[in-house]
């Protein structure tokens, strides 16, 4: 059997190649990618609009202000109660499980188009590199819009209970440690909101996307969701 | 002596399906010359798809060599595998395995990407490649918008993009209507002839021995004889008849 030309080793691709390959995926799949998101964001909405009515609730009763409706009375010079703390971890708990659900979901309908791009010569980083970017902008802006509709909630409820003395007593930035317990303020809440709602989004996709490209095409491609 | 492109070596797939391991090939040992047009047959679970995996790089066998223009696949690097799929072989899958996302015009582009062409380059060799399978007019339809006759020939010209020295089709004409897989048989035939690709073909379609050179039956996992065309020349005549 004679030697014929020794094969080669595959390119890596440019980044700008896949982050277009990515949008381009995004845009066309736009009604999956929107109730991935969806996941996304109401998962960072509900774990934003808790800690953040928590804290406002915080920053008016260290103000001296009492809820109109006084339900949390024998907690009210505690600071944060377990009960808040319970709700706060429930509410992140629920956040974690709805987006790596949603993620992983949608990449598991994927393997058969991950086996297939295998075929034609994708290489596994490549595979993986473009869920990365198409999680991690999912992520971002689910999470960013999340945060905001978790915001609006949240001064809503506040609104209801404290009145307009809420704007006056806002927790826009984070409290300074002599002004009693720490508050990280609505700002900090949102940026961390973002960027839990990103890295959950990106690791609830990439690692099945890697899982996917490590196996042989011909397994991926067998993989029926 | 003999060009040979494909040769495996006492191949043997072993499936583990919970505590039972389940062996889909037995050891095969086989040749393929560069510009045959094979046809592995076999009823299913005969074993035939599962070394047509292992001939195109698309699973690794359990014991035994593959090897393809004298290069033994298990000592590749995972990046000369990914040259490989990329650039010898062209792939033409029952269910036609395009990517929804894109069009056909992108699902031809694909592999040119990965090669690394130029967008220009791509573009007219993808516009020539699917002018040639009949699609010219139908270029920047998305597969959902495509007959399965017309995905197929999607998938086909998908195959021919980097000009590969061997064509692969894991039973092309299974989802097809008679005339429709006659036509894509002959698509494949014709590149076989025209172009000296070799082409290797899992099939049960008695249409397709028509045109091959050799017949491959795979049987629980081994070769159970290797026919030459003019050996089973009647049977296919009778059956050619009937869809037309």
């Amino acid at each position: 059997m004679q030697q014929r030309t020794p094969i080669e080793e595959q390119i890596d691709l440019p980044f700008i190649e896949s982050l277009r390959i990515s949008f381009q995926s995004l845009k066309i799949r736009f009604g999956r990618s929107i109730i991935t998101t969806a996941g996304i964001t109401l998962g960072i909405a509900f774990l934003v609009s808790v800690w953040m009515n928590n804290e406002i609730g915080l920053a008016l009763q260290e103000s001296g202000r009492q809820s109109t409706i006084n339900t949390f009375e024998e907690t009210a010079e505690q600071g944060i109660s377990t009960k808040d703390i319970w709700l706060i971890i429930m509410s992140l708990i629920v956040c974690v499980v709805g987006i790596a659900n949603s993620m992983l979901m949608a990449v598991t309908e994927r393997f058969r188009e991950i086996g297939t791009m295998k075929c034609l010569g994708a290489l596994d980083g490549f595979v993986v590199r473009l869920f990365l970017l198409e999680s991690g902008f999912q992520g971002f802006s689910g999470a960013l819009i999340g945060a905001l509709i978790g915001t609006l909630g949240a001064v809503l409820l506040g609104l209801k209970d404290y009145g307009l003395d809420l704007f006056f007593y806002f927790p826009l930035l984070p409290s300074s440690p002599e002004d009693g317990p720490m508050q990280l303020g609505v700002i900090v809440i949102i940026l961390l909101g973002c960027i839990l709602g990103m890295i959950l989004a990106v690791i609830g996709s990439s690692f099945p996307a890697w899982r996917a490209a490590k196996l042989p095409p011909a397994e991926a491609m067998r993989t029926e969701v | 002596m003999a060009d040979i492109v494909v040769k495996t070596e006492d191949v043997v797939k072993e499936y583990r399906m919970g505590s039972n391991i389940l062996r889909a090939l037995d050891g095969i040992n086989i040749e393929i010359e560069r510009g045959e047009y094979i046809s592995l047959m076999g009823p299913s679970g005969s074993g035939k798809s599962t070394l047509f995996n292992m001939i195109g790089a698309l699973d690794r066998p359990t014991e035994g060599r593959v090897y393809i223009d004298g290069q033994n696949m298990s000592q590749l690097s995972q990046k000369q595998i990914a040259a490989f799929r990329c650039h010898r072989v062209g792939y033409i899958f029952q269910s036609y395995n395009l990517l929804h996302v894109r069009s056909a015009h992108g699902n031809v582009t694909l592999p040119m990407i990965f090669a690394g062409i130029s967008e220009k380059q791509r573009n007219e060799k993808a516009e020539k490649l699917l002018d040639m399978v009949g699609l010219g007019d139908r270029m920047y339809h998305l597969p959902d918008e495509l007959s399965g006759g017309q995905r197929q020939r999607v998938a086909i010209a998908r195959a021919l993009a980097n000009d590969p020295s061997i064509i692969l089709a894991d039973e092309p004409t299974a989802n097809l209507d008679t005339i429709t897989g006659r036509e894509i048989i002959d698509l494949i035939k014709r590149l076989n002839i025209e172009q000296g690709v070799t082409v290797i073909s899992a099939t049960h379609d008695l249409k397709m021995l028509d045109v091959s050179d050799r017949i491959v039956d795979i049987r629980d996992g081994l070769v159970e004889r290797i026919r030459n065309r003019d050996e089973i020349e009647i049977e296919v005549g009778e059956v050619g008849g009937e869809g037309e």
